[in-house]
């Protein structure tokens, strides 16, 4: 079982502090992980940091790793318009630092990632004349399809519908559990992140600022403190947490 | 989530690969007919046929025709070829290391660099690597392309500059070294304003089978290191960010493509003067007509770069009978109206 552990991790850019002295417990394959937090909190520079984009202090442990590279990083969208196919553009996430040639089990891989996503009738369409939340998709898929073990989200859900969001975030669910992947997703709404995570961390200013089981971590008192909002979280008729704004 | 129809990817790519291998074969066939069209054309014309005959078997064909070909056309028809091809690749790669659709050779001010060299030459005699009598011109025109690369790569370096900035900075040294060149044409004397003017117009006639195999080499050992990096390179119009999660190394990559680009074009524009159109145009049209793979679009790049060129050969001798244009204008005049063609009648978006 592949697992992740932050130990005192720090990153800056240019001079300033972006992010210190992270630690985390051991976050474990088959979890799906929240990684919550303000805007400008550093949510994504410790993507990068963890992915290797950054140097900094402290260490990020993977451990129990089976493939060359295991972790898989989708970054926000950034608004590219390349003359690129959908199918390309996923095949080109797969083939990175590969042969030139394209074997049939890469198309296979392609396939099958696109079906997962439900993006198959998508694969003509260039990649620049999409929607945000199609070319979302295609981001997910391009992190997929490289087959990680451990796979760094930064919110993939932000320009999908209500019914993406959920179709989305229950495949990473069932991948993590099928495949013993950790998926660690930077995502805004709590409500999902109640619904989905086993477990989150809470990043504000650059430091951790709580960790552990999703149930002990979104609490009334960490949404004042962190996102200064007044809530309650309550059970609903059916037994599930859910998080109510007053 | 369910989907119907993802099995059907790999037909769907066969057949995008199969159009493009379509595509690449179409242009290389012109390409052959361009070029034997040039050999053909030119104060003394000739059938293809015998064109074809005198190429296959050169021992078979009067001494004449032998020496018109081989020793005086064949040296002018290849560096349009090949310089074609140096150019297009050069601003191909430009476009994708900068992410910028205006990036090439002339843009980035290295032509401009190149011809504030040679005009440096043919003013006032200064050889900026004193030891080549023969080649002053070109290796002034040289060092100078490669110090503005050089520039240019430097300023790459430094934190915090986009691609823009650099787009920028390339324009800035085109307006400086124009400047620069109008001072020298101040200066010098009738004769040389007269010569510094005809080499910035771009001119084959300029080639020699030396310069030829020069420029022969660098293109066969640059070709080769970028296309090892098809994968890399096409990924770098995803934007940094999505390149760098598939594991780029863009600094590397970066240095690594600019260097040999640089040598590419500055190679190519000691030996034939300003071409500004080829660098631009060559990587867009193909772009257009392969998409993005660079897989298909270096060569695809290589083979558009070297048609338009050797198409302006053409066409600069066969304009006015008897005269040989220079080739920069007449790729200009011919070629940006049929380019603007190109990019207003496309429906979808090509950058």
């Amino acid at each position: 079982m592949v697992t992740l552990r932050l130990e005192g991790v720090g990153a800056s850019y240019g001079g300033r502090e972006v992010l210190s002295g992270i630690s985390t417990p051991v976050l474990e394959g088959g979890q799906v992980v929240a990684l919550l937090g303000p805007n400008a909190a550093g949510k994504s520079t410790l993507f990068r940091r963890i992915f290797g984009l950054l140097r900094g202090p402290g260490e990020v442990r993977i451990e129990g790793a089976t493939v060359p590279r295991p972790v898989a990083y989708m970054p926000q969208d950034n608004g590219a318009r390349p003359v690129l196919t959908v199918y390309e553009a996923v095949l080109l996430a797969r083939m990175q630092g590969r042969r030139l040639k394209v074997d049939p089990e890469d198309h296979a891989e392609v396939e099958r990632v696109m079906g997962l996503l439900s993006i198959g009738h998508l694969r003509a369409r260039n990649v620049g004349d999409l929607s945000g939340g199609q070319r979302q998709m295609v981001g997910a898929a391009q992190a997929l399809v490289q087959n990680p073990q451990i796979l760094l989200m930064d919110e993939p859900t932000s320009a999908l519908d209500l019914s993406r969001q959920i179709g989305l975030l229950t495949l990473l669910r069932r991948l993590a559990r099928e495949q013993g992947l950790l998926i660690v997703v930077a995502i805004h709404d709590l409500g999902h992140a109640l619904r989905f995570a086993d477990a989150c961390l809470v990043i504000e200013g650059g430091r951790l600022a709580a960790s552990g089981p999703t149930s002990e971590v979104i609490t009334p008192e960490m949404l004042r403190r962190v996102f200064d909002v007044d809530a309650r979280v309550e059970e609903c008729s059916r037994g599930r947490l859910q998080l109510i704004v007053d | 989530m369910t989907d119907i129809g993802a099995a059907e990817g790999r037909d769907f790519y066969r057949l995008l690969v199969l159009r493009r291998q379509a595509i690449l074969a179409a242009l290389t066939v012109l390409l052959v007919l361009s070029f034997c069209a040039d050999l053909a054309l030119g104060p003394a014309r000739y059938g293809l046929g015998q064109v074809v005959g005198a190429l296959l078997s050169p021992g078979s064909v009067d001494d004449q025709l032998r020496v018109i070909l081989w020793d005086i056309r064949m040296p002018v028809a290849l560096t349009a070829v090949i310089v074609g091809a140096s150019l297009s690749i050069a601003g191909l790669q430009m476009q994708t290391i900068l992410n910028n659709p205006l990036a090439s050779p002339f843009t980035l001010g290295i032509s401009a660099g190149a011809g504030f060299g040679a005009a440096l030459a043919l003013a006032f005699g200064v050889a900026l690597f004193p030891f080549a009598v023969d080649y002053v011109i070109p290796i002034n025109a040289f060092l100078m392309a490669m110090l503005t690369s050089l520039a240019i790569y430097g300023l790459s370096l430094r934190r915090g500059v986009s691609s823009e900035t650099i787009v920028l900075l390339g324009i800035a040294l085109v307006f400086i070294f124009n400047a620069l060149m109008s001072l020298i044409q101040f200066f010098a004397s009738q004769q040389a304003v007269a010569a510094v003017v005809f080499w910035t117009m771009g001119s084959l006639t300029k080639a020699t089978w030396p310069k030829v195999w020069i420029s022969v080499a660098i293109l066969a050992a640059a070709a080769p290191l970028l296309a090892r990096r098809g994968w890399s390179l096409t990924s770098m119009r995803l934007g940094d960010a999505k390149a760098e999660s598939m594991g780029v190394n863009l600094r590397t990559l970066r240095l690594e493509v600019l260097v040999i680009v640089s040598l590419l074009a500055s190679v190519s524009v000691s030996f034939v003067g300003t071409i500004g159109f080829i660098g631009l145009v060559g990587p867009h049209v193909a772009r257009m007509l392969l998409g993005e793979d660079q897989r298909f679009l270096l060569p695809g790049a290589a083979l558009s770069g070297a048609l338009i060129l050797s198409l302006g050969s053409i066409l600069s001798k066969i304009i006015i009978p008897g005269t040989v244009i220079p080739i920069g204008i007449v790729t200009s005049i011919v070629g940006i109206p049929f380019f603007l063609y190109l990019i207003l009648s496309r429906r979808s978006q090509s950058w």
